[in-house]
């Protein structure tokens, strides 16, 4: 096996199903420093990809550019082309704002509005004019809930702050949020590392679900998290996707060295 | 391979390991001990070879105890965990391989010098075919070596072609003297356990090969003696 720098080894068979995020020959740089080198791959639909890699690799920078987070850092750089639906997301004609109602995106931590539960949900639909009535809204507003697994738990507060509830609900909370604008893609930034072990496991038996209607891209430091949820997964060191293929072989029999070492605890 | 950051998880590899290979000489020696109690009949070797089963089957239980550990502990991935579900695969093979052994040893001391001496040189034969392929095999394994395993894998061949001819051959000392049937029947029940411990060695050289390529070998590939006919 050699080093493969100049490209990413794949595992096991090309991801299925069709292609909702088509990432090409992407390099990202803060001011003149380099961040991520030449990074090119598919993210299929309805289905959870997972970057791993040691802190620093580029996995969450990478993540940041399929909403154009990373618009908002001074002095990033994003060059290359992020093809969602046959549109680069980086095309000075997309409205940003409009992106990241199609590209939800959930937190390391969580980060509900300072305002009541319902609000939380309502206020993406309202600026977005996704409701027509207030009957709509609530509609959205359950919906929303329901899907996230957190209904049955606030129903009968909603009026009460978000900040009020355990970490674990305002982390769905948040999903809940994501999901209320309709979004086709959803990014997760370590969406899990606050949480305690059971509220882990609501949010990736959330993930589960929420997989047969939307294409999630989920960073994670827990390579079991990353094995539990995902379809693919991606490593990425040093600012290159070092290798990418179905999750299964990549923690059975990964095809790179590198990958080996990572996720067998060698170095990181 | 580099070390893990946590030493002790190299280590209770290394551990397992080592283990597995203690088991597999013993497993080796009960096979080579057994086959001499069939043509040099010896209480002792016998009793020795009872005795080897014990240890053996005390080894099994004490891998498996790693086994539970480590997976519960430390999660493996990758390699780590082809490591690990090999030494499970492995250290059942050798626990029947042991058990076939002590058979063998067993209806040594039924015979008990009850059978002609040159009849008898055939265990000797396939015995020493048998104790290579396991002796090889565990080589492969301690090196990591997949080549070599493979090489085990396809001389089992051999070994079942050894069986088929020693089959008939005691099949017609049989026929000729009816008085030998006693024995001749223990005779063939010997060999046919020497032919399942090649099954196993070849079983050993498939778990190798996949932990060392992450490839499954098909059995259905192997190349195979013609089936006996009876």
């Amino acid at each position: 096996m050699s080093e493969t720098d100049e490209q990413a080894s794949t595992s096991g068979a090309p991801p299925k199903g069709p292609v909702k995020v088509d990432c090409r020959s992407v390099d990202v740089f803060y001011n003149d420093k380099q961040a991520i080198f030449d990074i090119s791959m598919v993210i299929p639909d309805q289905s959870v990809t997972a970057f791993i890699g040691p802190s620093g690799c580029g996995k969450s920078t990478y993540l940041r550019c399929i909403n154009r987070m990373n618009d908002t850092i001074e002095g990033a750089r994003v060059e290359g082309e992020i093809v969602i639906d046959g549109v680069d997301v980086n095309d000075p004609a997309v409205d940003p704002v409009l992106l990241r109602s199609r590209v939800g995106m959930v937190f390391q931590k969580p980060n509900p509005f300072p305002k009541s539960i319902y609000d939380n949900i309502a206020y993406g639909p309202r600026i977005h004019g996704l409701a027509r009535d207030r009957a709509e809204l609530d509609g959205i507003v359950e919906d929303s809930l329901t899907r996230a697994g957190l209904w049955e738990e606030v129903k009968d507060r909603l009026a009460s702050p978000g900040t009020g509830l355990s970490g674990g609900q305002q982390q769905r909370l948040c999903i809940a949020r994501a999901i209320a604008v309709n979004p086709e893609v959803i990014l997760m930034d370590e969406p899990c590392s606050a949480l305690d072990p059971i509220a882990t496991a609501r949010i990736e038996e959330l993930i589960d679900d929420l997989r047969q209607r939307f294409c999630i891209v989920i960073v994670t430091h827990s390579m079991q998290q990353a094995a539990r949820v995902s379809q693919q997964t991606a490593f990425f060191h040093l600012g290159k996707l070092i290798e990418y293929g179905d999750t299964e072989t990549m923690f059975t029999n990964p095809a790179n060295p590198k990958t080996q070492d990572y996720i067998t605890g060698r170095f990181g | 391979m580099s070390d893990h950051i946590v030493r002790a998880f190299t280590e209770e590899l290394e551990a397992l390991s080592a283990d597995l290979l203690r088991m597999g000489g013993l497993a080796e020696t009960m096979i080579n001990d057994a086959c001499l109690s069939v043509t040099a009949p010896n209480a002792t070797l016998g009793a020795s070879v009872m005795a080897t089963d014990i240890e053996v089957d005390a080894l099994e239980a004490a891998i498996e105890k790693r086994i539970t550990r480590l997976l519960a502990l430390r999660q493996p991935l990758a390699r780590d965990l082809r490591e690990v579900l090999a030494a499970l695969k492995i250290s059942h093979d050798l626990e029947r391989i042991g058990d076939l052994s002590k058979n063998i040893a067993k209806r040594a001391g039924a015979l008990d010098g009850g059978a002609d001496g040159a009849v008898l040189k055939g265990v000797e034969r396939m015995g020493r075919a048998v104790s290579a392929q396991l002796q090889a095999v565990l080589d492969a394994y301690a090196s990591r070596n997949s080549d070599e395993a493979l090489r085990v894998w396809e001389a089992d061949e051999d070994v079942d072609q050894h069986y088929n001819s020693y089959f008939r051959e005691v099949l017609t000392y049989m026929m000729e003297d009816p008085r030998t049937i006693g024995s001749g029947a223990h005779i063939l029940f010997m060999a046919k356990n020497l032919e399942r411990i090649g099954d196993h060695c070849t079983n050993i050289a498939e778990v190798v090969h996949y932990l060392v390529t992450g490839e499954q070998l098909s059995s259905a590939e192997r190349p195979k003696a013609p089936e006996l006919e009876v």
